[in-house]
């Protein structure tokens, strides 16, 4: 068995992959928490570690996990899917550690250097002041490096290998992903042209390429958890394809409203964006009534078990097609047309939308994919939940829809007193900071966010000790 | 056997997918080419001739700017050196910007390049948002330049002990803990005097750009809060 986890150098590589990921999911979670005690106590590591820059790790520390954990979810299925073994995984693992280091490296800036100078070198060697893609100029380069490594060793095995719907996908989606990176990656003084290309770069990863992964990554989990039918999966891959693309690409147009850009990109962006939740409703339709399917199918036959063979990777990919429709979909949906984006851009209201749709659309996946190489690490054939991944997946995803819930509200006072009421000056701004209901929801969201991280610790337990529980099926 | 349906077909829904993002891609690129020219910086020739450039040349610093309501356009637009008989910028009325109107187009270049620069480097983004991006720990900045907390009504002038607004935000650019307006404060990110300048330039220039009304109501309503 070319795929199974002993023989298999690129599963091997897919579990340095997860736990790098997970160790900086951690890193996500526990900079955030200090970026959400600022809110409550300004004074918090005042002139020590700002709110900029536990900020800055703390998407940083996002976009990064997901990538190493993208990576490694195509390094552990490409041997199932092409049934070889991955192509030039020595390159992989060489550059395994080149993106490990430089991460480590960019990190440990970030902290101790934190800003420099007004000139290039800053750019170069400290930061580039960019929301979410704050890499210096050459972890940009080292980063471009690496990705192409990594889309490299795709094409060579899909290429070698069986080339099913799945690897073909992600083999167009993938090039994708690692072109579009860099389009932000100049520098320039006009700030409309900067944020233009800006959302090349996190638009058409978030709301296109990555979207399109995750819907690789379900159908690859279909398949392989409860057992759903290559063609029919395959085929509804290409449709989401579809739809994912079609409506992404041109939804750019909803940050194209207000930074300099013409008023065509109204009609375009409120249109198009307005399509982005149907593929999201369809995937969760998908994944429900393929459940559904295969389960009554087992049921038919007269036999007691159920039909799903991974069950904490399961529910992470259920919560995953109801939170990426639910965050990405419906929260996005709430604030995209022009005549709300208005009122509603830049406040507590897109944070609200950020948490949700991040981690409904990304985060739940990833791990549910992480517990798919606990399962095949360990041989086991059903692997079921234990207390701890149950408590993981509650407390995990209680804290964030409450985080979610908290900063709506928070919203709702931002938009209508700093944005409705009083036109976004400076006064009315802090006026809207210490209304009641924006004070008590950031400490809700604090709150909420502790109980995030229990409940992270709780999955990193649970991810480290399900393996040698005596209760799954070998 | 019956004629299988083309919409189970699997090659129907791949080929469906490849020109769907193949159409939606050549759209936004044809776009591209349409907005990059309309978005591109203008020049002094620019405004001395009275052209309005979606995002104006960086010796706009030499001219004052407002943010007026268009009835065509049905939102503010910014007014570049006063208002003509159709509600748009008129170029005509100079504002001395740290004491000179007259800063040449190499001049404000290099200021705005400074600026810029230090947006960037000093990671303002992380707290502040500008054009509406960036984080939501401190007021957006897009149109900063025309807040009243800094023009003559406003507190900022007073607190800095400085006479121009360009000034007392220079000054709190550089030293902003020592002016505490809020328990949430600003702190000190070893910004220079020059930076400060480039910054506040930054600002100005910020301030022209045609948002298409965005904020809306920037500054006309005051103490009309009543929501604790």
């Amino acid at each position: 068995m070319a795929n199974s986890y002993s023989k298999s150098e690129s599963k091997k590589l897919a579990t340095w992959y997860f736990t790098v990921a997970a160790i900086l999911f951690g890193a996500q979670l526990l900079f955030g928490l200090i970026a959400a005690t600022q809110y409550v106590m300004p004074g918090f590591l005042f002139e020590i570690l700002d709110f900029s820059v536990a900020r800055m790790v703390h998407i940083n520390a996002l976009v990064v996990w997901m990538v190493f954990a993208m990576f490694g979810s195509v390094y552990w299925l490409l041997p199932d899917e092409t049934g070889i073994e991955t192509v030039g995984i020595g390159l992989g693992k060489l550059l395994f550690w080149v993106f490990t280091a430089a991460v480590t490296v960019v990190v440990l800036v970030y902290l101790f250097v934190q800003v420099g100078p007004a000139d290039e070198t800053s750019l170069w060697f400290i930061h580039e002041g960019r929301e979410y893609i704050e890499a210096p100029r050459w972890a940009d380069i080292g980063i471009t490096i690496v990705a192409l490594g990594f889309v490299a060793n795709l094409y060579m095995t899909g290429i070698k290998g069986n080339r099913s719907g799945i690897v073909t996908v992600l083999m167009a989606d993938m090039i994708a992903f690692a072109g579009l990176y860099l389009t932000g990656m100049f520098y320039t003084d006009n700030i409309s042209v900067d944020q233009y290309w800006w959302w090349w770069v996190i638009h058409l990863w978030v709301e296109a390429t990555w979207e399109v992964f995750v819907g690789a990554l379900a159908a690859y989990g279909l398949i392989t958890m409860i057992g759903a039918h290559r063609k029919v999966v395959e085929m509804w891959l290409w449709i989401e394809v579809s739809m994912l693309f079609g409506s992404g690409i041109l939804g750019m147009g909803h940050h194209y409203f207000w930074i300099g850009t013409p008023e065509y990109w109204w009609e375009i962006g409120a249109l198009f964006s307005a399509l982005e939740p149907l593929p999201l409703v369809a995937m969760f339709i998908h994944v429900l009534y393929d459940w559904g399917k295969m389960q009554g199918e087992e049921d038919a036959k007269g036999l007691p078990h159920t039909v799903v063979n991974n069950k904490p990777a399961f529910t992470w990919f259920i919560m995953n097609a109801l939170g990426n429709f639910l965050g990405a979909g419906v929260w996005g949906f709430f604030h995209t047309m022009p005549q709300v984006n208005l009122y509603t851009h830049g406040t507590q209201f897109t944070s609200a939308h950020g948490h949700l749709a991040f981690f409904g659309a990304y985060a739940t996946i990833l791990i549910g994919m992480m517990y798919l190489a606990v399962q095949g690490k360990n041989n086991i054939k059903i692997l079921n939940h234990t207390k701890s991944s149950i408590w993981a997946v509650s407390m995990v995803v209680g804290g964030v829809v409450g985080m979610t819930v908290a900063l709506t509200l928070a919203g709702y006072s931002d938009v209508i007193i700093s944005r409705a009421q009083m036109g976004a000056t400076w006064a009315g701004y802090f006026d809207a900071q210490s209304t009641t209901w924006l004070v008590q929801g950031l400490v809700w969201r604090l709150i909420m966010g502790v109980i995030t991280f229990v409940g992270f610790i709780f999955l990193i337990k649970d991810l480290l000790s399900i393996g040698k529980a005596t209760h799954h099926v070998r | 056997m019956a004629k299988k349906s083309v919409w189970s077909d699997n090659r129907f829904w791949q080929r469906t997918a490849g020109w769907v993002t193949g159409f939606a891609s050549v759209l936004l690129i044809w776009l591209t080419f349409d907005t990059s020219a309309q978005i591109s910086m203008g020049t002094d020739t620019d405004l001395q001739n009275g052209v309005t450039k979606r995002v104006p040349g960086p010796t706009v610093i030499n001219y004052k700017i407002a943010y007026e309501f268009n009835k065509k356009r049905q939102h503010e637009i910014p007014v570049i050196g006063g208002m003509n008989s159709e509600g748009t910028s008129a170029f005509q009325e100079k504002e001395k910007f740290f004491g000179r109107d007259d800063w040449s187009e190499e001049e404000a270049e290099s200021l705005l390049h400074l600026g810029k620069l230090a947006s960037q480097t000093k990671n303002c983004m992380n707290c502040h948002t500008l054009l509406g991006n960036g984080g939501y720990y401190a007021p957006d900045l897009t149109k900063a330049w025309l807040d009243p907390a800094w023009g003559p009504e406003g507190s900022m002038q007073a607190m800095t002990s400085k006479e121009t607004k360009e000034e007392a935000m220079a000054e709190f650019l550089q030293n902003p803990s020592q002016y505490p307006t809020h328990a949430r404060m600003m702190p000190n990110l070893g910004i220079t005097a020059e930076e400060a300048k480039g910054l506040v330039a930054f600002l100005k220039h910020l301030s022209s750009i045609d948002t298409n009304g965005f904020p809306r109501n920037f500054g006309k309503i005051q103490g009309a809060v009543n929501g604790k």
